[in-house]
């Protein structure tokens, strides 16, 4: 479908630049708000990320800092408002009713838009999660403002109190920066894993707004008839793995891809991938790390085969340590790896494994 | 029944590079493909169709030579094609994108009622996933995003079931037509072009629709002018200044390389060694 922030190619005239005056009916917007999204009992650790940098963004604007916390009345709704409060948030609004229970885009937009219309947020974060961007969507067209999806860098425009919202664009070749006009509230969502996760303060408390949501059951066209939870083992959870192995285009053909099983079982990592390489059918989508796939924060990130596109860039630089094998010395990977071993994947994985098993084996001895 | 699938013509991202010198992109000889994602989304239009029978018409806005895409979307089997192509649409943002689809969408409508919209679940250039909920909201239709399967749809009742997917688990839900649809990749895999189609396709006469054609009341709602969004720059990402330590050898063998690397990562991260290990270990 359409492709809205990324329309016109890097050539074109910068036209955020132009100066404008915010229409006075919009200067009434005050203050930033996060949808704090919850399921099963806890809250979404995106939430967390999102209030960490909407701290951030609200105290260089001099506003206070909300969530938002909608649900059905005794579904912790109260200990996730507290959740929030102890990673940054001043106040919370808490809209308790039945039809809250489950997620559902008509009655969520609906409570969501309510609050916005009444309360009158100058900035909106979500998360990019299967919710977050369901709900982004449709309360950005609800209520005709704009809306920056999977931003990677939020920051004040210091010149007009702006949102300045920076996400990869080109399919991930390149970053751009995206303002909103004059619209109210600026919207934007990030995806999990993108902003780090704020230290979390338990003395901090704050106070609990009430609304109460004008919906009953027999209003809602959609009805939520099963449930059906994930079987976890089999799922790859890579946004929160602490050790990932990646593969690239480089290893050439999809037997070599095994040479990453082989390393990543030794050294009890997950597996990821490149774009190129789910797209050949290799691994599952639900393994691709970059852009148009999961955002990880590992502590070790070992990259074969892997150019270093800035689609699968910005996906993994956040990890702590990144090992890059190439057999190319000009690849854009090594301008931002910890280390790098200039040579074949298909070589180098294999005794990268022997030598974690050798260094497991020997630490093992110690013991 | 008569559905709609809205498609779009991208560059083919994966081919996308930027110079090492200028930091500028390359855009030459790019070739335009249609969002995979969206096919996605045809494919599954097109089993309802073998299903229950349908009309499917696909609609597609941007430049004259997105014509190639829904010609693409006519030889795997699509009935009409419509494109949306107005120098007013240029620079839309997803509310503008939103505003326009909706707008034809609306103009399908008086030709034959719409019963389901497709939508892919996001392209592979914007990324954004706004779109389909946009549309959605703008005709009031029931939205069911990131759908996994579609268990059945009882025209008489005008209902449909869908699994969707949600965090950590999958959605079973029905609801009422008419419904915007935005399905999940790796649900179907594209069928085959028949011979049939292919000549259909090619002497097909596309419909092309400017703003007027497609019905767009308010101007001010389209294009560069009716998006709330706009970019203010473009760049390529800062290289850092600190690069990878390469690895060196006297042998430079793997084995070799391998054994330095850990040494000097154990050495300088000591606390990596700690989660290393088989799992269950």
């Amino acid at each position: 479908m359409s492709n809205p922030t990324a329309p016109t190619p890097p050539a074109a005239k910068p036209a955020g630049r132009r100066k404008f005056e915010l229409d006075p009916r919009l200067k009434a917007y005050k203050g930033v708000w996060v949808f704090i999204e919850h399921e099963r009992g806890a809250v979404h650790p995106v939430s967390f990320e999102l209030l960490g940098e909407g701290r951030k963004l609200a105290d260089q604007l001099g506003v206070e800092l909300a969530g938002v916390v909608l649900g059905a009345a005794g579904e912790d709704t109260r200990r996730f408002c507290q959740d929030a409060f102890c990673h940054g948030a001043d106040l919370c609004y808490l809209v308790e009713d039945p039809v809250l229970a489950q997620y559902r885009n008509q009655p969520y937009t609906k409570a969501l838009t309510d609050l916005v219309n009444k309360y009158q947020p100058e900035i909106l974060l979500l998360g990019a999660t299967t919710l977050g961007r369901d709900l982004a969507g449709s309360v950005a067209t609800t209520l005709q403002t704009g809306l920056t999806a999977d931003c990677t860098g939020l920051a004040i425009d210091p010149e007009n109190r702006s949102l300045a919202a920076t996400r990869p664009t080109f399919g991930g070749s390149l970053l751009c920066t995206i303002v909103t006009l004059n619209y109210r509230p600026q919207m934007a969502t990030v995806r999990p894993r993108v902003m780090s996760m704020p230290a979390r303060d338990d003395t901090r408390s704050g106070r609990i707004v009430e609304e109460s949501l004008a919906l009953l059951e027999t209003d809602i066209v959609t009805k939520l008839l099963d449930f059906i939870a994930d079987e976890k083992r089999d799922e790859a959870n890579l946004p929160f793995a602490d050790i990932i192995v990646a593969g690239g285009r480089g290893l050439k053909r999809p037997e070599n891809f095994q040479l990453v099983w082989d390393l990543a079982e030794v050294l009890g990592a997950e597996v990821g991938a490149t774009r190129p390489v789910v797209q050949s059918g290799w691994v599952g989508a639900d393994r691709q790390v970059g852009q148009s796939g999961k955002t990880v924060r590992p502590k070790l990130y070992i990259a074969a085969g892997i150019s270093g596109a800035v689609q699968h860039r910005v996906g993994m630089e956040g990890s702590d340590v990144i090992v890059a094998i190439n057999q190319d010395a000009n690849a854009p990977i090594f301008d931002f790896a910890t280390y790098g071993i200039v040579g074949n994947a298909m070589q180098i994985l294999p005794a990268l494994t022997a030598a974690f098993r050798q260094h497991l084996a020997t630490a093992k001895q110690a013991v | 029944m008569h559905i709609v699938v809205c498609i779009k013509q991208v560059p083919d991202s994966a081919q996308i590079r930027v110079h090492p010198v200028t930091n500028t992109i390359m855009r030459q000889g790019v070739p335009a493909i249609v969002n995979p994602y969206d096919l996605v989304a045809l494919e599954e239009a097109l089993r309802l169709k073998d299903r229950y029978g349908a009309r499917v018409t696909v609609l597609s806005m941007g430049p004259p030579q997105a014509e190639g895409a829904l010609r693409k979307a006519l030889s795997f089997g699509a009935d009409e094609a419509i494109l949306l192509t107005d120098r007013a649409f240029a620079g839309a943002d997803t509310l503008a994108t939103s505003y326009a689809l909706a707008s034809a969408i609306r103009k399908i409508q008086q030709d034959m009622p719409v019963d389901l919209v497709f939508a892919g679940k996001q392209t592979i250039d914007g990324d954004t996933a706004q779109v389909g909920p946009g549309i959605a909201i703008r005709l009031k239709l029931q939205l069911l995003t990131y759908v996994s399967k579609i268990e059945s749809v009882d025209l008489d009742q005008g209902e449909l079931t869908v699994q969707r997917r949600a965090e950590g688990g999958v959605q079973v839900l029905k609801t009422r037509l008419p419904a915007l649809i935005t399905v999940l990749e790796g649900i179907n895999e594209m069928r085959f072009a028949t011979m049939n189609d292919m000549f259909r396709a090619a002497r097909y006469p596309l419909k092309v629709w400017d703003k007027d054609a497609a019905g767009v009341e308010d101007i001010s709602k389209i294009g560069l002018k009716g998006s709330p969004t706009v970019v203010s720059k473009v760049f390529a990402p800062t290289p850092r200044t600190q690069k990878a330590e390469i690895i060196q050898t006297q042998s430079d063998q793997p084995g070799d390389l391998a054994a330095t690397l850990l040494a000097k990562m154990f050495t300088k991260f000591p606390q990596l060694r700690a989660g290393i290990g088989p799992r269950g270990a």
